[in-house]
């Protein structure tokens, strides 16, 4: 039942898209998906944890039983969700104190639970690996895509405050097209993220039935409708 | 559209008659606003309802509706005559831009357009600019006439309205305060009710204060509605009916709180129980349900009033009986006939 890779990628990353197709993990990509960076760097927790997760519970498949897998998921998740922590701590401490509560939040996002119990338990280890880099990926873009919108419409920047994650060279890399931009509290506050990943969610739904349209438009090859029998029918 | 509760039997106005009757019953006081508060209005009515025409013909097209029937009914136009209305006439042009846009696109069309909106459209636009940009929706309220320094012309009001942040800050304040009742809850903190009363924006008498005849006029606009049966009476009296029993009750003393009178007529409380309450769609449906969600919305009213950080509260209060409107419908329905009482 192991799906090739090709397969893989594309359900991470469009047709099974956790956070537009499969709805979940809302929690943090309504909460903090307010700047591209604070969204950035919740997907990359979330990335890394999920990788992990799926490693671990991937390699662990045979030795876990059924009764008690849920509870051993959860413990992998939370100790790779501790480690993350830890190193955002270090590393990014000014981000970690914005993210706050988040981080800790990521044991509880039910993309990766549900990634590890859906498809790693079931899987060898390298197409597990690979589930959780394109899930996380699908997630993070979609995360981050939410958070330059929402700061675009909401505080009028697209890259503020990018040194809280890359250090000082990133302090230039902020854009403000107009001077002067109005706050729109609406965009900055938790009723925008909806609104946005509702929009997003029907901008992949009106992509996905005007790719259907097209084929079922295309014209069928004249001749292709008989089926041709070139072998010797005994 | 299909009530959930009897009666199911269709009247005899279109839906186009509907909207003219009652954007015809709010011109006398449209009239007085501007009288008493400058041409901000106008421009705030012309750019609302440009903007919802636009906006309508735009969604309509997306949705493969048939775009002239549909603008024709003129619903689009009312819900952003009524938020024009409701807005400060001195606000920034993108005010009335965005909270139409918000109206018509967001809270009208994504429910699936005129009779499936369970929100107030002009009320979710006015809702999304007051949490959006507080400043500029509590600031920019026009000077009652009598009490401007000097006179205004229509083309100031068009440029404190267009020119943003470049405009001289001093024409801004010599045409811009907050409302009366934003006056009064904040002062009187620090006065008593003798003083309060003592200033030129409360003691200039009735010819020039400006707001109590805005609310006269449109408390006709309403009773002209009731004769012409296009409301009922529940909505309207259960909504002023709530709000002044609990003013009575707990605004007894004007040294502490806002007194009665100028909580019905000193902000959009007529505004908002004849024209904005009585909306069909998102209104609760039999009689006794209406008097359900009048009461509902007066109560709130006040208590955002009084303990809540927003100076008015009509659109807030509104939105929340909206969303209660299907339970109410669902506990007051009708005795159907033949049935036994329980």
């Amino acid at each position: 039942m192991t799906d090739n890779a090709g397969t893989i990628t594309r359900n991470g990353l469009w047709t099974n898209n956790p956070a537009l197709v499969q709805l979940l993990g809302l929690c943090p990509l309504l909460a903090v998906s307010g700047t591209v960076v604070n969204a950035l760097g919740l997907s990359v927790a979330t990335l890394a944890v999920l990788m992990g997760s799926n490693l671990a519970v991937s390699l662990l498949r045979h030795y876990v039983s059924d009764a008690v897998r849920l509870p051993a998921f959860v413990m992998i998740i939370a100790a790779l969700v501790t480690c993350a922590e830890m190193l955002m701590r270090a590393f990014t401490y000014e981000l970690y104190q914005i993210l706050g509560i988040f981080i800790p939040l990521i044991v509880t996002n039910c993309a990766i639970l549900g990634r590890a119990d859906g498809f790693a338990r079931k899987n060898p280890p390298l197409p597990a690996l690979l589930d959780g880099l394109m899930m996380g990926l699908g997630f993070g873009a979609v995360l981050v895509l939410l958070g330059a919108i929402r700061e675009l419409i909401g505080q009028g920047t697209l890259f503020a405050n990018m040194h809280l994650l890359f250090g000082d060279v990133a302090r230039g890399w902020v854009w403000t097209p107009i001077d002067n931009y109005p706050n729109f509290l609406f965009a900055v506050l938790p009723p925008g993220a909806f609104v946005v990943t509702g929009l997003l969610i029907a901008l992949k739904n009106a992509i996905d039935s005007g790719a259907e349209a097209r084929r079922a438009r295309a014209p069928i090859e004249r001749g292709s409708k008989r089926v041709r029998v070139t072998g010797k029918i005994t | 559209m299909l009530t959930p509760s009897s009666p199911h039997a269709v009247g005899n106005q279109s839906v186009q008659q509907v909207m003219f009757s009652v954007w015809a019953a709010t011109l006398p006081g449209f009239a007085a606003l501007i009288w008493f508060f400058g041409w901000g209005y106008l421009i705030n009515a012309v750019l609302a309802v440009a903007t919802a025409l636009v906006a309508e013909a735009i969604i309509l097209r997306l949705r493969r509706r048939p775009v002239w029937f549909f603008l024709g009914d003129g619903s689009a136009l009312l819900t952003a005559w009524l938020l024009a209305l409701a807005l400060p006439p001195l606000a920034p042009w993108w005010i009335p831009v965005i909270g139409t846009l918000a109206a018509i696109v967001f809270a009208k069309h994504l429910y699936g357009g005129l009779g499936n909106n369970p929100f107030n459209p002009a009320m979710v636009g006015y809702a999304v600019l007051l949490i959006s940009f507080p400043v500029e929706m509590t600031t920019r309220w026009g000077i009652p006439a009598a009490l401007a320094t000097e006179a205004h012309s229509l083309l100031d009001s068009a440029r404190v309205i267009f020119a943003g942040l470049r405009v001289d800050p001093a024409l801004v304040d010599g045409m811009t305060m907050a409302t009366p009742l934003d006056v009064y809850k904040n002062d009187i903190a620090t006065l008593d009710a003798a003083e309060l009363r003592a200033e030129p924006l409360f003691s200039a008498g009735w010819r020039v204060y400006g707001w109590e005849w805005v609310s006269g006029l449109y408390l006709l606009g309403g009773l002209y509605l009731l004769w012409r049966r296009i409301i009922t009476w529940h909505i309207p009296v259960a909504v002023l009916g709530s709000l002044t029993l609990l003013a009575l009750l707990f605004s007894w003393n004007p040294d502490l709180r806002v007194p009665v009178d100028l909580h019905l007529l000193g902000g959009a409380t007529m505004l908002g129980a004849f024209f904005i309450a009585t909306d069909p769609v998102s209104a609760a449906t039999s009689n006794r349900g209406k008097l359900v969600f009048g009461a509902g919305i007066g109560i709130l009213i006040y208590v955002i009033r009084t303990w809540g950080n927003y100076p008015d509260a009509v659109a807030f209060a509104v939105l929340l009986m909206n969303f209660a409107a299907p339970l109410i419908d669902h506990y007051t329905r009708p005795r159907v006939y033949g049935e036994g009482r329980s």
